[in-house]
């Protein structure tokens, strides 16, 4: 591919070019209309987003109110409550943090640092780059047999502690990519001084590269994080309910969380239900944004202290 | 560290234990290295899962009828096992959803790279980054509840008789009811649930994702080969589509096939707008299910575990997972193939 060879600008060759016709205000007139479509596409697209933000904002905000967090679940629309909810994703974000994190920056440094072009090293990097494509849903059915069937005695079946195993394998890929990006990301310098100080391996990534990546992986962490506190389908497919009310008493606990109680109340018929769905929504994105700004917050206060 | 307390009070009283530090060492690399075996058995788990259960599901429903029946009704007395009843209303919702994606994120990508100015790029490129973050879920909410009801009153609109004078008789679509003529296009009815304000919506949601990373493929190529095509006469508009984008193409097709792979495993989106209705054909402005939007379903109800309904949900999820396994390796092959390199 040269990209060039077929190129519509050389309309004739060297013998004609007296014949040739630059038409430049036709050209021009094309180069305008082309630049006005690009700008109109990005409009189209924010102004659509921007329209879904405020839809949600001008329905929600009016249900958003001290009982609509301190609630459980009801039939009756002004006396429900996202209490269960609530609760039951921070506990899915705790451990999913707890166990994604050690195992997402171990194999992130196992890739970068301690193997060499093997062929294990290789099988490893495809089999994740190919994991990232697999759709979530397919992790919920994974989550199912794994979690819920085969080890259900130790992980109390459609629990908390199952839906964040199967969270946890969802968001791997995200968080060695990122990983091993900010790991690349530290000059070989670096690396190379401390082995000249007599380092072996693992002290050097411990005092030095590690150090140096870790606003990087922290941030990969915590985007990794709010990808899967915006998970629906394999949390569903896993089992959680969508009725609880109660709290959640420990990991082995049935639970739900803040996007199936959403889904759950935009499914009925009802319009009050879609007003405190809007209202969820509204919660959900607010800690969306939190955990946004604390990664970006995160990257740069440790990157100035560098 | 220990080095760090021993170097300052005289280096010939130092010992280096080489020996307990490479020991630590290899521990360490054997703790990283079960970690990354862990997305191996991921890989292991899912696949060995899909097929066990497939097999399982193929024992008791011939192979030829999942490809030809015409109904998808496993949860029936009389039950027809049509894949394709599923994978029409995927294709259709996903078929809509690039329809929008591609042109919209092609041409940001487009507008972000070359046309925008720096300041403009720096807001724009992480708020595309946070949009592709907003969960399924919201934008199942905005497709059901906000674009379904417009896209209806925009069709009711069209389809409202219009009141003409006698003598534009001869138009098509003319009607004569006692005293006037009117006009009466036979515009389509859009149901509540539809697989149209499914797709459009989802083609929004994965709009952000084609932008960005087909900008940051575009953004890559090379100043010089801009400038070489302008040095030669092209217009910016030529430059952009005769240069860049055949050059950033691999990346494009990347993003695209991505996209193409979210779009159709998306979930949250076409179960609440698209609907639970299995319905063979192409028409999208009726209630359809997805495979995805089954599997949901099937979840939802009281399945017991090793039932019929059970195991129809590996097939679907079986069946998925190969059509999004045929794009990444096409993705794959074409990123090897066409990939250009620039120093």
């Amino acid at each position: 591919m040269t990209g060039i060879s077929d190129t519509p600008i050389t309309g004739a060759p060297v013998a004609d070019a007296a014949k040739f016709v630059p038409q430049r205000r036709w050209r021009y007139r094309l180069d305008r209309a082309f630049q006005i479509a690009t700008i109109a596409a990005t409009a189209i697209a924010i102004l659509v987003l921007a329209w879904l933000l405020i839809d949600v904002l001008w329905n929600g905000l009016g249900s958003l109110s001290w009982t609509l967090l301190t609630s459980f679940p009801s039939r009756k629309p002004e006396e429900a409550g996202i209490l269960a909810a609530l609760a039951g994703t921070g506990w899915i974000m705790l451990l999913v943090a707890i166990f994604s994190f050690p195992i997402g920056v171990g194999s992130g440094l196992f890739l970068e640092e301690f193997s060499d072009d093997t062929w294990f090293a290789r099988f490893v990097e495809i089999n994740i780059s190919n994991l990232a494509g697999v759709p979530s849903i397919i992790y919920g059915l994974l989550g199912l047999t794994a979690f819920v069937i085969v080890l259900g005695d130790y992980t109390g079946g459609r629990s908390i502690l199952t839906g964040a195993l199967t969270l946890t394998l969802l968001i791997l890929p995200i968080i060695i990519v990122a990983t091993r990006e900010s790991l690349r990301a530290v000059p070989n310098s670096l690396r190379q001084a401390g082995y000249a100080l007599g380092g072996n391996r693992w002290q050097v990534i411990w005092n030095h590269t590690l150090p140096a990546s870790f606003p990087g992986i922290l941030t990969g962490v915590i985007l990794a994080l709010s990808r899967a506190i915006g998970e629906t389908a394999p949390l569903i497919t896993i089992g959680a309910l969508t009725f609880v009310p109660f709290l959640p008493d420990g990991p082995l606990s049935p639970f739900t969380v803040l996007p199936i109680q959403v889904y759950n109340w935009v499914s009925r018929p009802q319009k009050e239900f879609h007003d405190i769905a809007a209202a969820g929504i509204l919660v959900l994105l607010v800690v969306l944004l939190l955990m946004n700004s604390v990664a970006v917050l995160l990257r740069s206060r440790f990157q100035k202290d560098r | 560290m220990s080095v760090e307390m021993s170097s300052e009070n005289g280096s010939s009283l130092w010992q280096a234990n080489y020996k307990r530090a490479k020991r630590l060492e290899n521990i360490i690399k054997f703790l990283c290295g079960i970690c990354a075996i862990i997305s191996i058995a991921t890989t292991a788990g899912i696949i060995g899962t899909l097929i066990f259960e497939t097999i399982e599901f193929f024992k008791e429903v011939p192979f030829w009828r999942f490809l030809t029946d015409t109904r998808w009704t496993p949860l029936f007395q009389s039950k027809q096992f049509g894949i394709f009843v599923l994978i029409s209303a995927t294709l259709r919702t996903s078929g809509i959803a690039i329809l929008v994606a591609v042109p919209l994120g092609l041409l940001s990508a487009i507008f972000l790279s070359e046309f925008a100015s720096l300041r403009v790029r720096k807001v724009l490129k992480p708020l595309l980054e946070i949009l592709a973050g907003i969960p399924s879920v919201v934008f199942g909410y905005f497709a059901l509840l906000t674009v379904t009801p417009v896209l209806q009153a925009f069709f009711d609109f069209i389809r409202t008789p219009v009141m003409i004078p006698p003598w534009l008789d001869f138009l098509p679509f003319t009607n004569y009811y006692e005293p006037d003529y009117f006009l009466e296009i036979p515009f389509p009815y859009l149901q509540g649930f539809n697989a149209l304000s499914a797709g459009l919506v989802l083609g929004i949601s994965i709009t952000p994702l084609v932008a960005s990373l087909s900008e940051d493929a575009i953004y890559s190529v090379p100043q010089d080969l801009r400038a070489g095509a302008y040095a030669l006469g092209a217009t910016q508009r030529e430059t952009i589509l005769a240069v860049v984008i055949p050059a950033a193409l691999s990346g494009i097709v990347a993003s695209v096939i991505l996209a193409i792979s979210r779009a159709v495993g998306e979930t949250m989106i076409v179960t609440l707008a698209a609907g639970q209705n299995p319905h063979l054909g192409l028409n999208p402005f009726v209630p359809v299910m997805t495979m995805t939007a089954y599997i949901v379903q099937v979840s939802l109800g009281d399945t017991a575990v090793g039932t019929l309904p059970y195991k129809t949900i590996f097939a679907v999820g079986m069946t998925l997972f190969l059509i999004t396994l045929v794009l990444n390796i096409f993705s794959f092959w074409f990123v090897r193939r066409f990939r250009e390199r620039y120093e």
